[in-house]
C-alpha cells in the first residue's frame, strides 16, 4: 500500500512536485523551498510515513542539461523496513553558495555520504558535525565531479615534488 | 664428492662482485600494492610460480627491511606521500620496480586524481608493462635486476652516485590553464574532455 503523497504535498504548502515513474516515486523539491522545507519534509516522512532507512544519498550537478532551472541536485534515496517502499526526494541548490540542511539529525549514516557530496560537488550541508573532505587531499581547492572541471583537472595531480636518489 | 674438493683453495674475485652476488640473490621486495597487480603480486609469491627460487620471497610489510619497492597498481595523489615516505624509509641499497601500466603511465586511468607514472615522483628501475602483468613478466624483472645488479653493483653504492637528478620522463605537454579549457556537459562524446578552443 503506497502511502498517499497528494495529501502530503498539501501539507507543505505544494512546494514540491511529484513524478512518477512505474513503481519509482520522487519528490521534487526546488531550490527556492529546499532550505526550509527539506528538513522538515524528511522528518514526516521518516517519522510519519515510516521512511526510516536512508538507503542513498547522492548528487548531480545539472548544469549544461537540456531545460534545468537549477543546477546542483541531492537525492535521497528513502526506504520503508517495514513495508520495502521506496521513495526518492530530489532537493535543489544554486550557485554561488549551494547549500542544503543537514539531515545527520534523522539518519547518523548521512554523515559519510554528505562529506561525499560536499567534496565532490562543493554543495554545503548547514548543521553537519564534521563537513571536511573525505575522498580528496585535504589542501585540494576544487570540486571535481563539477561538469565545468576538466578530466584531467588542473594539472593538481603533478604538483608533486620528485624524489631524486639524491635526496633519498 | 664433497664440495671443498671441487673448490680451489684460494679464490680471486672482487669485493664489488661478492657483494652483488650475495645482493642480488636476497632482493626482499616491500609489496606496495595498490590495485589488481597487487593479486599478480602475491600469485608471485606463491607456490605456482614461487619468486622464493630467485631470493625474493621474503615480502616485508616494514620498509626499513626491503631492498626492492614493487609498486603495483594505480596511485592516486593521496598515495604519493605515503610512497615517497616509504621510499625514504628504505635502507640503501635500494630499487625500485614499477608493475603494471598504471604505475607505469596511469594506464587507462588519464584523471584528476592519477598519477601519470610514478617515475614522475621516484627513481624507477625496471618497468614491467601489462594490464595486470603475468606473474611471469614479475620474475623476469626480477632476473633483470638481478643481472642489473650484478653488471653495475659496487659495495659501497657508487653505482648511485651517478643517478642524483631527476630520473622521470620529460614532462607532459603544458597543461591547458583555466581559460583555454572547453567544456561540453551533457555532451557523451566530449563531456569533460579537456581540448584546445577551435576557432
Amino acid at each position: 500500500m503506497a502511502v498517499d503523497l497528494e495529501a502530503l504535498r498539501h501539507r507543505f504548502g505544494e512546494v514540491f512536485t511529484i513524478e512518477q515513474f512505474r513503481d519509482n516515486r520522487r519528490l521534487i523539491l526546488p531550490a527556492a523551498h529546499a532550505a526550509q522545507t527539506l528538513l522538515p519534509l524528511l522528518q514526516c516522512l521518516k517519522q510519519e510515513y515510516g521512511f526510516d532507512m536512508l538507503a542513498e544519498l547522492g548528487g548531480i550537478d545539472y548544469l549544461g542539461y537540456p531545460n534545468a532551472t537549477d543546477r546542483y541536485a541531492v537525492v535521497y534515496g528513502l526506504t520503508n523496513t517495514q513495508t520495502g517502499e521506496r521513495l526518492f526526494v530530489k532537493a535543489y541548490a544554486n550557485d554561488p553558495q549551494p547549500e542544503l540542511p543537514s539531515v545527520t539529525s534523522l539518519w547518523r549514516g548521512a554523515n559519510w555520504m554528505e562529506r561525499e557530496v560536499y567534496d565532490m560537488y562543493g554543495v554545503r550541508f548547514r548543521g553537519h558535525p564534521d563537513l571536511r573532505r573525505i575522498l580528496m587531499p585535504a589542501d585540494f581547492q576544487d570540486f571535481p565531479l563539477r561538469k565545468d572541471y576538466p578530466l584531467r583537472g588542473y594539472g593538481e595531480r603533478h604538483n608533486f615534488l620528485p624524489l631524486t636518489r639524491a635526496e633519498s | 664428492m664433497a664440495l671443498s674438493a671441487l673448490l680451489p683453495d684460494v679464490l680471486v674475485t672482487r669485493l664489488d662482485y661478492l657483494a652483488s652476488l650475495l645482493r642480488k640473490h636476497s632482493l626482499w621486495p616491500m609489496p606496495f600494492a595498490t590495485a589488481c597487480c597487487g593479486i599478480e603480486l602475491m600469485a608471485t609469491a606463491s607456490s605456482r610460480y614461487d619468486i622464493a627460487r630467485f631470493g625474493s620471497e621474503a615480502m616485508r610489510f616494514s620498509p626499513r627491511q626491503c631492498d626492492v619497492m614493487i609498486v603495483a597498481g594505480r596511485v592516486v595523489m593521496k598515495m604519493v606521500p605515503v610512497m615517497q615516505r616509504i621510499w625514504q624509509q628504505m635502507p640503501e641499497p635500494k630499487w625500485c620496480i614499477s608493475m603494471g601500466a598504471c604505475a607505469c603511465s596511469g594506464g587507462v586511468f588519464d584523471t584528476y586524481a592519477t598519477v601519470q607514472g610514478i617515475d614522475r615522483f621516484l627513481p624507477v628501475d625496471v618497468y614491467i608493462p601489462g594490464c595486470p602483468p603475468r606473474p611471469e613478466q614479475l620474475i623476469r624483472a626480477i632476473l633483470d635486476l638481478q643481472e642489473k645488479i650484478q653488471k653495475t653493483g659496487t659495495i659501497d653504492g657508487r653505482e648511485f652516485v651517478h643517478r642524483q637528478g631527476y630520473e622521470g620522463p620529460t614532462a607532459l605537454a603544458r597543461e591547458l590553464t583555466p581559460d583555454k579549457l572547453i567544456v561540453a556537459p551533457g555532451d557523451y562524446q566530449t563531456a569533460t574532455r579537456k581540448r584546445v578552443p577551435l576557432n
